[in-house]
C-alpha cells in the first residue's frame, strides 16, 4: 500500500534524493510530502523531534531518520529487490566506510544550511534586491569545502579549492575503472554520492577548475548513473542549481 | 546451525590505544562475541607504518585487520563482526526498525554527545558552562528514550536484557563523564536529573566483560589530569588534548 510508506523531504535536498533513489531502485510505492523548513509541520516535528530535519521515512507509522540509515533500512526491509549493499561482509564494511566519508565531506559544504535558503527562494518573488531569501541567510553558518569556494578570497579560497579537489581525487581513486563504486551493481555508495553531482558545476565555476580534468572517471560514472531512471527522475539540472546558488549568495 | 571451525587468533588483529573509547568498543564487541584476537598498542600521536598503510585516509584508530584486510571506524567494525560471525552473539538487533533506531542513536553519541563531553574537558569559564549545559541537553534526550513511551522504554539496557550495539557505543566513552566530573569539578550525570541513564551506566559498567575491557578509573583519572595540564600549558601538546578530548 502506497500510504504505508511516506517520505518527508525537500525536493532540492541531496539527502532526500538518496532515499528517493533507493525507493525507486526497490520499486517501492510511497507518498512524497514536500516539507516547508521555514514552517516545520507537526508531522516532521513529531517524526524527528531530536534534529527536526528531513529526510524522514515513515513506514507503517514508524519514523526512520538520516538518509544513509534510511537507505540501509530500505535495503533490509525490501530485501527481495536488488540489494543495495553487497553480500560480502568486507565489501559491506568498505561500502559503509565510503558512505560515511561522503557524508563527512559533502555535508560540510553547508548543504543542510542552504535548504533554508532554497526554500525561501522558491516561496518568495525573485527580485533584483535579493530580498528576504538572502537576508535570512546567516553568515556564521558557512563552513568548509564547496561553499568556501564562493565565499573565500585569495589564499583561503585556494586552500578550499585544494581540499575539494583532494576529496574528488580520493573518490576517483576508489572508483577506479569500476562501473559503479560497488563493482557491476549500482548500490549504496553510488546512491550516497550521485545527488551531489549536479553541484559540481557550481563548485568548478566558482573554484575556477574543471571537475572533468581532475576526476574524469567520476564524471563518466555520474553520466552512467544518470542513465538509470531512479537517478534521472531526481537529478537537478546543474545550471539550475548554479543559478539558484548565485541568487542566494550573490556571487559573480 | 552450522558448526563454524575455530577462529585462529591470527585472523583478527586490532590496532588501538589503551585510553581510546572507540578501541574499547571493538575490544568489548570481540569479547562478547567470543572472538580471539591479537592486539597492538598504538600511539595516536605517532602513527605506526602499519596504521598509515591500513588507514591512509584518516590515519586514526581503531583499525581491525581481518586476515590482513583493514576495517575502519568502530561502528563499521561492529557491523562487520555481526556480518562475518552471525552465529556468534549478535550485537545489533534483528528487526530493521530497531536496527535503524540503534544506528540513529549511535550517530547521536558520536556527533552530538561526544563532542559536547570533549568540549567540557577542553574549555574553561563560560565556555565550559555552555558545554556542560549541552551535555545535559543531550543526556535529557537519552533519558526520555529510556522512559515510558521512549524507544527503549522499560529496558535495562538499550539492547534489552543484555548489552548490545548501542550499549557498547554509548557505554564505551560514558566513563569519561565520571572522570571529567572529578578532574573538571563539574556535575554531568546527576542521578536525580537523569535516573534512568545513571542506572543504565551503572549496570553497564557492572558487566563482567565491560570491567575486563575498560581501564581502571584511577588510570583514566591520571591520564585526564596529565592531558589537561598539558593543554593548559599550551603549544604542541594541545594536540594531545584534542586527542584525549575526542576519545
Amino acid at each position: 500500500m502506497a500510504e504505508a510508506v511516506v517520505l518527508l523531504d525537500l525536493w532540492v535536498s541531496p539527502f532526500g534524493q538518496r532515499c528517493r533513489i533507493a525507493l525507486a531502485e526497490k520499486g517501492v510505492a510511497y507518498e512524497y510530502k514536500e516539507q516547508d523548513l521555514d514552517n516545520k509541520s507537526p508531522l516532521l516535528l513529531q517524526a524527528n523531534p531530536v534534529h527536526k530535519k528531513i529526510p524522514v521515512l515513515i513506514h507503517d507509522g514508524k519514523p526512520v531518520c538520516e538518509s544513509l540509515i534510511i537507505v540501509q533500512y530500505i535495503d533490509e526491509v525490501w530485501s527481495d529487490g536488488a540489494p543495495l549493499l553487497p553480500a560480502d561482509p568486507y565489501a559491506r564494511a568498505q561500502a559503509r566506510f565510503w558512505g560515511d566519508f561522503i557524508d563527512k565531506k559533502m555535508e560540510r559544504s553547508c548543504i543542510s544550511n542552504l535548504h533554508m535558503n532554497f526554500q525561501s527562494l522558491f516561496r518568495c518573488e525573485l527580485n533584483a534586491n535579493k530580498s528576504s531569501a538572502f537576508c535570512s541567510f546567516s553568515m556564521d553558518q558557512i563552513y568548509e569545502y564547496g561553499t568556501r569556494l564562493w565565499k573565500l578570497k585569495g589564499e583561503a579560497h585556494q586552500e578550499a579549492k585544494k581540499e575539494f579537489i583532494e576529496i574528488l581525487k580520493v573518490l576517483e581513486a576508489e572508483l577506479g575503472d569500476k562501473k559503479y563504486f560497488g563493482g557491476d551493481a549500482f548500490g549504496y555508495v553510488d546512491i550516497a554520492l550521485v545527488p551531489f553531482c549536479p553541484w559540481f558545476y557550481t563548485f568548478e565555476t566558482c573554484g575556477g577548475f574543471s571537475v572533468e580534468a581532475e576526476a574524469p572517471k567520476l564524471v563518466a560514472w555520474g553520466k552512467r548513473c544518470l542513465e538509470r531512471e531512479s537517478v534521472s527522475k531526481v537529478f537537478d539540472d546543474p545550471v539550475k542549481v548554479y543559478e539558484i546558488l548565485k541568487q542566494v549568495y550573490g556571487f559573480e | 546451525m552450522d558448526q563454524q571451525p575455530p577462529i585462529p587468533p591470527s585472523d583478527l588483529k586490532l590496532l588501538g590505544s589503551w585510553a581510546d573509547s572507540h578501541t574499547h568498543r571493538v575490544q568489548l564487541a570481540l569479547k562478547l562475541k567470543g572472538l580471539p584476537f591479537q592486539y597492538q598498542e598504538e600511539d595516536p600521536l605517532r602513527p605506526s607504518a602499519a596504521l598509515l598503510i591500513h588507514n591512509p585516509v584518516y590515519k586514526n584508530l581503531p583499525v581491525l585487520l581481518h586476515r590482513g584486510c583493514p576495517v575502519l571506524h568502530s561502528i563499521i567494525i561492529l557491523h562487520f563482526l555481526d556480518d562475518t560471525w552471525p552465529h556468534h552473539r549478535s550485537l545489533l538487533p534483528s528487526d530493521p526498525f530497531d536496527r535503524a533506531t540503534a544506528r540513529f542513536w549511535s550517530h547521536f553519541a558520536d556527533d552530538k554527545l561526544a563532542p559536547a563531553v570533549a568540549a567540557v574537558f577542553s574549555s574553561e569559564g563560560d565556555g565550559q558552562k555552555a558545554a556542560v549545559d549541552q551535555v545535559h541537553q543531550n543526556l535529557k534526550l537519552l533519558e526520555l528514550e529510556l522512559g515510558d513511551g521512549g524507544a527503549f522504554g522499560g529496558r535495562r539496557f538499550f539492547g534489552g536484557d543484555e548489552i548490545g550495539f548501542l550499549d557498547i557505543v554509548l557505554g564505551c566513552g560514558s566513563y569519561w563523564l565520571a572522570v571529567f566530573e572529578e578532574v573538571m569539578e563539574v556535575k554531568l550525570v546527576d542521578p536525580e536529573a537523569f535516573p534512568r541513564f545513571h542506572a543504565w551506566l551503572r549496570d553497564f559498567e557492572d558487566q563482567r566483560e565491560v570491567k575486563e575491557t575498560i581501564p581502571a578509573i584511577d588510570k583514566l583519572l591520571e591520564y585526564a589530569r596529565t592531558v589537561r595540564q598539558m593543554m593548559l600549558g599550551g603549544g604542541a601538546t594541545a594536540a594531545a588534548g584534542d586527542n584525549a578530548a575526542s576519545n
